[in-house]
C-alpha cells in the first residue's frame, strides 16, 4: 500500500512543481476564488515586509495570519514551497486516518454480524474488505489531485496549512491520542476560529474509543471531558500567549479574530458574505453578522446528538458546514471535505441528486473565472453575475452535504430495519422522513 | 369662496408689511454698526499709518545698508549635524523657506546713479519701534501694532499665458495664546484670530486650487499647492486632544471658508513625519501636533472668494483688488488657487518678539489667447476690465511687480527690483501704488505689456518635477507610478516623497520599487504607516537621492477594495480621487549653476562658486489620481438580502429536516393535495411526504 501512495505523492508534487514554474504561477494567486484576505500569500509577504520596516504587521489591515505560523514560512527552501509540503502532509495524514478508521468500522461490522444484529436482507449493505481496501488511497488521491487543492497550492495560500493541521488533528483523534488531538485542534482554532466546532466530534470519538458511554451520570464521562477540555484550552492559551510575547501586543486578536468575525473586507469570494454585507443596510449589519456567524456554530449540538455514534461522519459534516458558511471561504476549504467523499462510497446508492449537484459544481467552477472577467476586466457584466454564481455554487454544496447526510441516516435506518421494507399489506413500501 | 380669497390677499398684504418693517429696521441697524466701525478704524490708525509710511520712505536708503549686514549674518543656516537625515534636510529647508529671499542689496548703491533705480525691497521690519520697548511678555502698549502689505506680481508665462499672483500680508504684534484674551481686532481678521486662539493653533495653512499647474510649460509657481483643498495645521504643544481639536477646527474652517473641509476625517488625515515642518517660529519636530489633509475632489469656485475677500482689511473696494473682476474670470482661467497661511514669525532679526502673520494669496493663470484675440499684448484693463486707481489706504506697502524684460511696458516705471525666487534671479519692474506719481495725470494705472519679439525666449526648465499615474487594467489590482525628474545637469540631491493613499486602495509595501537610470535606488529613510479599513489612510514617506539628470520611478502595487454600497460617492463610476503626492526638496540653485558669472560683483566674493542662494527649498505636487473601484449593483439591496437569506434557509431547512425527522414507512393512498405536494417536493429534491 505504501508504494501507490508514494507514486501518488510524486505525481502530485510534480504537477505542482510544474505549475509553479509555469506562467500560471503569477495568475493563480490573484484569483479571488483561490485566495482570500485571510490566507493570501501576498499578504503574508506584506506582513513580513512590514515587520522588516519596524511596523507591527497588525498595524494595518492587510495581514491577518497568526504570526508564529508565518515566520517559519519565510525561511523555507524556495525549491519546495511549504504549501506543497503541507499538501503532502495532509494527504498522508488523511490516508492514515481513513485507513485506521476503516479498520475500526470493519471491526464493528464484524462484531455486529457475529451478534447477528443486522437484518438478513441487509447483506448487500455490508462493506467488504475488498472495496474498503482502496478507500484510503482514494481519499489521498481526491485530496492531492483535486484541482481545487492544486490551485490553492500553486497560489501558495496558507489554506493548505490549515488543512494540514486539521488533517493531523483527525489523524491523532483516530489514533486515540487525546493530547495530540487537543493540541492540533487548538492550533486549528488558533488559526481560524471555526474549527472550534470540531471539539464535539473529537470528544465523542475519543469517548467511544475508550468505551466510555455518553452518560451524564457517569463520573468517567465527566472526568474525560474535563481532561480533554483542559488540554484543549490549555494549549490554546499557550499559543495565544506565544503570539502575544512575539510582538508584545494584543493587536493580533482584533486583527485576526475580529477580522474573521466582523467581516470588514468585502473582497469578492465564493462565499455568501461579501455581496450580502456590501449591500446590507447599515443599521441591520450587526444583526445579520451575528445571524450568519452563529449559523456556522449552530448546527454543532443537534448534529452531535444525531450522529453521536458516528463521530467521523460528524467531523466531515462540520468541516463541510464550516467551508460553506465561513466568512472568507476559498476552494482550498472545499477540497478538504471533498477528500472525504471516497470514504462514504457505500452511501452512493442512497444519494438522490448527486448527478445534478456534481454538474452544477463543475459548471459553477468553470463560470467563476468567466464572469469575473466579464465584470472586472471586460466591464460588460456587473457584480450580480458573479454573485449569482456564488449563490448557485453554495446551493450545490449545501445539497451535496445534505444528500450525504440523508444517505448516511438512511443507511443506518436500513441496517436496523432491513433493506426491503414492506407495508402492512405486504406491498413494497417507500421510506419517507416524518 | 370670494371671502376666502379675500382673506388670503389680506394675509399676504400683512406679511409683506411686516417683512418691510423688519428689513428696514435691519438695514438701519447695520448702517449704525458700520458707521461706528469706520469711525473706530479711522481715528486710531490714521496718524500711525502716515507716520510709518513717511518713515519708510525717508529711511529706506539708510535702512537698506543696515539690512544688508543683517542679512549676511542671517542667511547662513546653522548646519548643525543631525542624526536624522530627514530632520536635517528639513531644518535647513525651513530656515531658507521662512525668510523672504534676500533681494539684491549690493546693487542698490550703484544703481542709484542710473536713471532707473534699483529698489531695496521687502525689508522685513517696516515699523521702526525700538527693540528695547518690546518684550514678549508685556502686552503691546499701542493697539495699532499691526500692518498690512499688498502686492501683485504679473508674470507672462512661456506658453503665452499670464500668471497673476496677488499677495496680502497682515502682521499683528499680539499673542493669542498667552496672556489676556484678545478682543480688539484692527487689521487682522477677527474670525481667523478667534479660531487661532480657541484651538491653540501654531500654524495654519489652507489652499484651494482649481485646475492643475503645468510645471513643464509654466515653470515653478511661487506657492505650489495640490489640486483641490489642502489643509495642514500645527497645534501648540499645550493641546491635549489633538484629534478632537482638529475635527472641530476643520468644521469651523469649513464654515468660514465655505468649503467642504468638514469632509476631513480620520480617513484622510495623516501626520507626516518629515515633509511638513513649521514655517514660522518654533522648531517643533513632534509630529503628534501636526495634521495634514488633502481633499482632491474639492471644487473651488467664486463662492470661496467671498470669504477670502472678507478677511482683507480693504475688502474689494480699492487697490490691487481689481481682482474681483478677475474673479469673474475664474471660470475661464486655466489654473486658480487661493491660500491662507497663518503662522507666528519673528518680529525682527533678533527674534526677541514675535508677530502673527497672515498671508493671503491668490494666483491666477489667464489664457492670453482667449482674451487677446491672438495679439501678443496684454493690459490690466483688458484682463480685469478695470484700471488701478488707488492703493488700499491701510496698506503700508502696495506694489505691482511685472516680471521679465522681453516686452515693452507702458507706462514705464523708474523702479526695478531683482529677486532670487526658487533659485532663479529675475528682474521686476515695480509700480509703487502708495506713490501718487505712479498714477500719472489720468489718476489711473493701466499697464500695457507688448511683446518685443515673437519668440518668448527659452524657459528655465524646472529642476525638480514630479508626475504620477496609475498603471494596469481591470478593477482588481493596479500600480501607482510616481516619476521624479531631476533636471540638474550635475548635482544630485535628496527629495522627500510623501504619499497619502486612501484605505480602499490596499497598498503592498513589499512591491515598492525605486529605480533611477535603470538601477535600484534604495531609499535611505522610509516611514510607512499602513491603512486601517475605514479608519486611516496609507502614509508613505521616503527620502530618495535623485541622481543628476535622471528620472526616478517609484512604483507600488495596490488592490482595489469593494466597498459597502453606502460608501460610494453619488457617481461611483466617475472614480475615486487620490491626493497628490508631495515632493519636498532642497534644490541646488540655478544661480549657483552658472559659474562664469558675467555680472559685476566684488572679486573677493567669488573665491568659491558656492553662494548664499546655493540651494533653496521647493515643494512639488504631482497630479491627483482618479481610480476606479469595482461597484456592486446599487439597485438591488433587497434582492441580494432575499436571495442570500434564501440560500442560508435552504441549508438550514434541509439540515433541520434531517435532524428532526425520522424515517418511516410511507402511508398508503395519499390524497390529491399530497400527491401534488409530492410532485413539488420531488422537484425540490426534498424527501416525499
Amino acid at each position: 500500500m505504501a508504494a501507490p501512495l508514494t507514486l501518488l505523492l510524486i505525481v502530485a508534487v510534480t504537477i505542482r512543481a510544474v505549475l509553479f514554474r509555469s506562467s500560471l504561477a503569477e495568475l493563480i494567486p490573484e484569483r479571488v476564488e483561490v485566495v482570500s484576505p485571510l490566507n493570501a500569500w501576498k499578504r503574508v509577504v506584506e506582513g513580513l515586509a512590514l515587520l522588516d520596516l519596524g511596523v507591527s504587521p497588525y498595524a494595518g489591515d492587510v495581514f491577518h495570519e497568526v504570526s508564529p505560523l508565518s515566520i517559519p514560512l519565510n525561511e523555507s527552501n524556495p525549491s519546495i514551497h511549504p504549501s506543497i509540503m503541507a499538501d503532502a502532509l495532509t494527504a498522508v495524514a488523511l490516508y492514515l486516518a481513513v485507513k485506521d478508521y476503516n479498520k475500526t468500522v470493519f471491526r464493528k461490522q464484524k462484531y455486529a454480524l457475529e451478534a447477528e444484529r443486522y437484518p438478513l436482507d441487509c447483506l448487500e449493505l455490508i462493506r467488504t474488505p475488498k472495496e474498503m481496501y482502496y478507500i484510503p488511497l482514494k481519499v489521498a488521491m481526491f485530496y492531492l489531485l483535486n484541482p481545487f487543492t492544486i490551485l490553492s497550492c500553486v497560489a501558495k495560500s496558507t489554506c493548505g496549512l490549515n488543512n494540514a493541521v486539521i488533517a493531523l488533528f483527525i489523524l491523532c483523534t483516530v489514533k486515540g491520542s487525546s493530547l495530540m488531538s487537543a493540541i492540533f485542534l487548538a492550533l486549528a482554532t488558533y488559526q481560524s476560529i471555526y474549527p472550534l466546532t470540531l471539539f464535539a466530534p473529537a470528544l465523542l470519538y475519543l469517548l467511544q474509543r475508550l468505551y466510555i458511554p455518553v452518560n451524564w451520570q457517569r463520573s468517567s464521562f465527566w472526568l474525560f471531558t474535563t481532561q480533554y477540555t483542559f488540554m484543549y484550552l490549555g494549549s490554546l492559551c499557550v499559543m495565544v500567549c506565544l503570539s502575544f510575547f512575539l510582538l508584545s501586543s494584543w493587536d493580533f486578536l482584533s486583527s485576526v479574530y475580529g477580522f474573521i468575525l466582523s467581516v470588514p473586507d468585502l473582497t469578492p469570494n465564493i462565499g455568501l458574505f461579501w455581496y450580502f454585507f456590501a449591500e446590507m443596510f447599515e443599521h441591520f449589519r450587526l444583526f445579520f453578522i451575528c445571524v450568519f456567524q452563529i449559523n456556522v456554530f449552530f448546527y454543532t449540538i443537534p448534529l452531535s446528538i444525531k450522529l453521536k455514534e458516528h463521530p467521523i461522519f460528524l467531523i466531515f459534516m462540520q468541516i463541510a458546514i464550516i467551508s460553506i458558511f465561513k466568512s472568507y471561504p476559498t476552494v482550498g476549504d472545499i477540497a478538504l471535505y471533498m477528500a472525504f467523499l471516497p470514504a462514504w462510497n457505500h452511501l452512493y446508492r442512497f444519494l438522490r441528486n448527486i448527478f445534478l449537484v456534481s454538474v452544477v459544481l463543475l459548471a459553477c467552477s468553470a463560470l467563476f473565472p468567466v464572469l469575473w472577467h466579464l465584470w472586472i476586466y471586460a466591464g460588460s457584466a456587473n457584480s450580480n453575475f458573479y454573485y449569482a454564481i456564488t449563490l448557485l455554487f453554495n446551493v450545490a454544496q449545501i445539497l451535496l452535504v445534505s444528500d450525504y447526510f440523508y444517505a448516511y441516516l438512511r443507511r443506518e435506518h436500513h441496517l436496523t430495519h432491513g433493506l426491503y421494507l414492506k407495508r402492512k399489506d405486504g406491498s413494497e413500501a417507500t421510506l419517507v422522513l416524518k | 369662496m370670494a371671502a376666502h380669497r379675500c382673506n388670503i390677499f389680506m394675509l399676504v398684504f400683512v406679511l409683506c408689511g411686516l417683512t418691510y418693517v423688519f428689513v428696514r429696521a435691519d438695514i438701519e441697524d447695520t448702517n449704525h454698526v458700520k458707521d461706528a466701525e469706520s469711525v473706530a478704524v479711522d481715528i486710531a490708525p490714521k496718524a500711525n499709518i502716515g507716520a510709518s509710511l513717511r518713515s519708510t520712505k525717508t529711511e529706506d536708503q539708510t535702512q537698506a545698508a543696515e539690512e544688508e549686514r543683517q542679512w549676511e549674518a542671517e542667511t547662513n543656516p546653522a548646519d548643525a549635524p543631525s542624526d536624522n537625515k530627514a530632520d536635517h534636510v528639513h531644518d535647513t529647508m525651513q530656515n531658507l523657506d521662512s525668510r523672504p529671499a534676500p533681494y539684491a542689496k549690493d546693487q542698490t548703491q550703484e544703481a542709484a546713479e542710473e536713471e532707473r533705480q534699483w529698489e531695496a525691497t521687502e525689508v522685513k521690519e517696516a515699523d521702526r519701534v525700538p527693540d528695547t520697548m518690546q518684550t514678549p511678555d508685556v502686552p503691546p502698549l499701542t493697539p495699532a501694532k499691526d500692518q498690512f502689505q499688498e502686492e501683485l506680481v504679473i508674470r507672462p508665462l512661456h506658453s503665452g499665458d499670464i500668471y497673476a499672483s496677488f499677495q496680502f500680508r497682515t502682521m499683528w504684534d499680539t499673542d493669542f495664546l498667552r496672556g489676556s484674551k484678545v478682543s480688539h481686532y484692527r487689521l487682522f481678521p477677527k474670525s481667523l484670530g478667534q479660531v487661532i486662539s480657541k484651538f491653540s493653533v501654531r500654524e495654519l495653512h489652507i489652499s484651494f486650487t482649481q485646475g492643475y499647474w503645468r510645471t513643464m510649460q509654466w515653470g515653478q509657481p511661487f506657492l505650489p499647492s495640490p489640486p483641490g483643498a489642502e489643509l495642514w495645521v500645527w497645534f501648540q504643544d499645550t493641546v491635549t486632544d489633538v484629534d478632537g481639536a482638529w475635527k472641530e477646527l476643520t468644521n469651523v474652517l469649513s464654515g468660514i471658508f465655505c468649503a467642504s473641509l468638514n469632509f476631513i476625517d480620520s480617513t484622510n488625515t495623516v501626520q507626516p513625519s518629515a515633509s511638513f515642518k513649521p514655517l514660522g517660529l518654533g522648531n517643533v519636530t513632534d509630529q503628534r501636533f501636526l495634521r495634514y489633509a488633502v481633499l482632491p475632489r474639492e471644487i473651488v469656485c467664486t463662492e470661496n472668494l467671498t470669504p477670502w475677500k472678507k478677511l482683507l482689511p480693504c475688502g474689494s473696494k480699492v487697490a490691487v483688488c481689481l481682482m474681483f473682476d478677475a474673479l469673474m474670470k475664474v471660470a475661464s482661467s486655466q489654473s486658480f488657487r487661493l491660500s491662507y497661511n497663518t503662522s507666528e514669525i519673528c518680529h525682527n532679526s533678533y527674534c526677541k518678539s514675535t508677530v502673527w502673520e497672515l498671508r493671503q494669496t491668490l494666483n491666477v493663470v489667464f489664457d492670453l489667447h482667449t482674451s487677446g484675440q491672438g495679439k501678443r499684448e496684454w493690459s490690466l484693463f483688458k484682463m480685469f476690465s478695470r484700471t488701478v486707481t488707488e492703493a488700499c489706504p491701510l496698506a503700508s506697502s502696495s506694489k505691482v511687480y511685472v516680471d521679465g524684460e522681453l516686452f515693452e511696458l507702458s507706462p514705464t516705471t523708474p523702479l526695478l527690483s531683482q529677486a532670487v525666487v526658487l533659485g532663479d534671479r529675475r528682474t521686476y519692474s515695480v509700480y509703487d501704488l502708495t506713490n501718487q506719481a505712479t498714477f500719472g495725470q489720468t489718476r489711473s494705472l493701466n499697464m500695457l505689456l507688448r511683446w518685443r519679439a515673437a519668440e518668448s525666449g527659452d524657459m528655465l526648465r524646472p529642476l525638480l518635477h514630479g508626475e504620477r499615474y496609475v498603471a494596469g487594467y481591470g478593477l482588481q489590482t493596479g500600480e501607482i507610478h510616481t516619476l521624479m525628474y531631476n533636471n540638474h545637469p550635475y548635482r544630485a540631491f535628496p527629495v522627500l516623497l510623501l504619499d497619502t493613499v486612501p484605505w480602499y486602495l490596499r497598498l503592498y509595501i513589499h512591491t515598492l520599487t525605486v529605480t533611477s537610470k535603470g538601477r535600484d535606488n534604495k531609499p535611505s529613510y522610509i516611514h510607512y504607516q499602513p491603512s486601517k479599513d475605514r479608519l486611516r489612510p496609507h502614509l508613505l514617506e521616503m527620502l530618495v537621492q535623485l541622481p543628476p539628470n535622471s528620472v526616478t520611478e517609484v512604483t507600488m502595487q495596490f488592490e482595489r477594495a469593494l466597498l459597502k454600497w453606502t460608501e460610494y460617492t453619488p457617481d461611483p463610476n466617475h472614480g475615486f480621487y487620490v491626493g497628490s503626492s508631495v515632493i519636498s526638496a532642497l534644490v541646488p540653485s540655478v544661480v549657483a549653476m552658472d559659474t562664469n558669472s558675467t555680472r559685476e560683483c566684488p572679486l573677493f566674493s567669488s573665491f568659491f562658486p558656492c553662494k548664499e542662494e546655493s540651494s533653496y527649498f521647493m515643494r512639488v505636487y504631482t497630479e491627483p489620481l482618479l481610480v476606479n473601484l469595482p461597484t456592486p449593483d446599487f439597485s438591488m439591496p433587497y434582492n441580494v438580502i432575499c436571495l442570500t437569506c434564501t440560500v442560508v434557509a435552504v441549508g438550514y431547512g434541509s439540515l433541520y429536516n434531517l435532524l428532526t425527522r425520522t424515517f418511516q414507512v410511507e402511508e398508503p393512498s395519499p390524497g390529491l393535495a399530497k400527491r401534488l405536494a409530492n410532485i413539488i417536493r420531488r422537484l425540490r429534491g426534498v424527501p416525499l411526504l
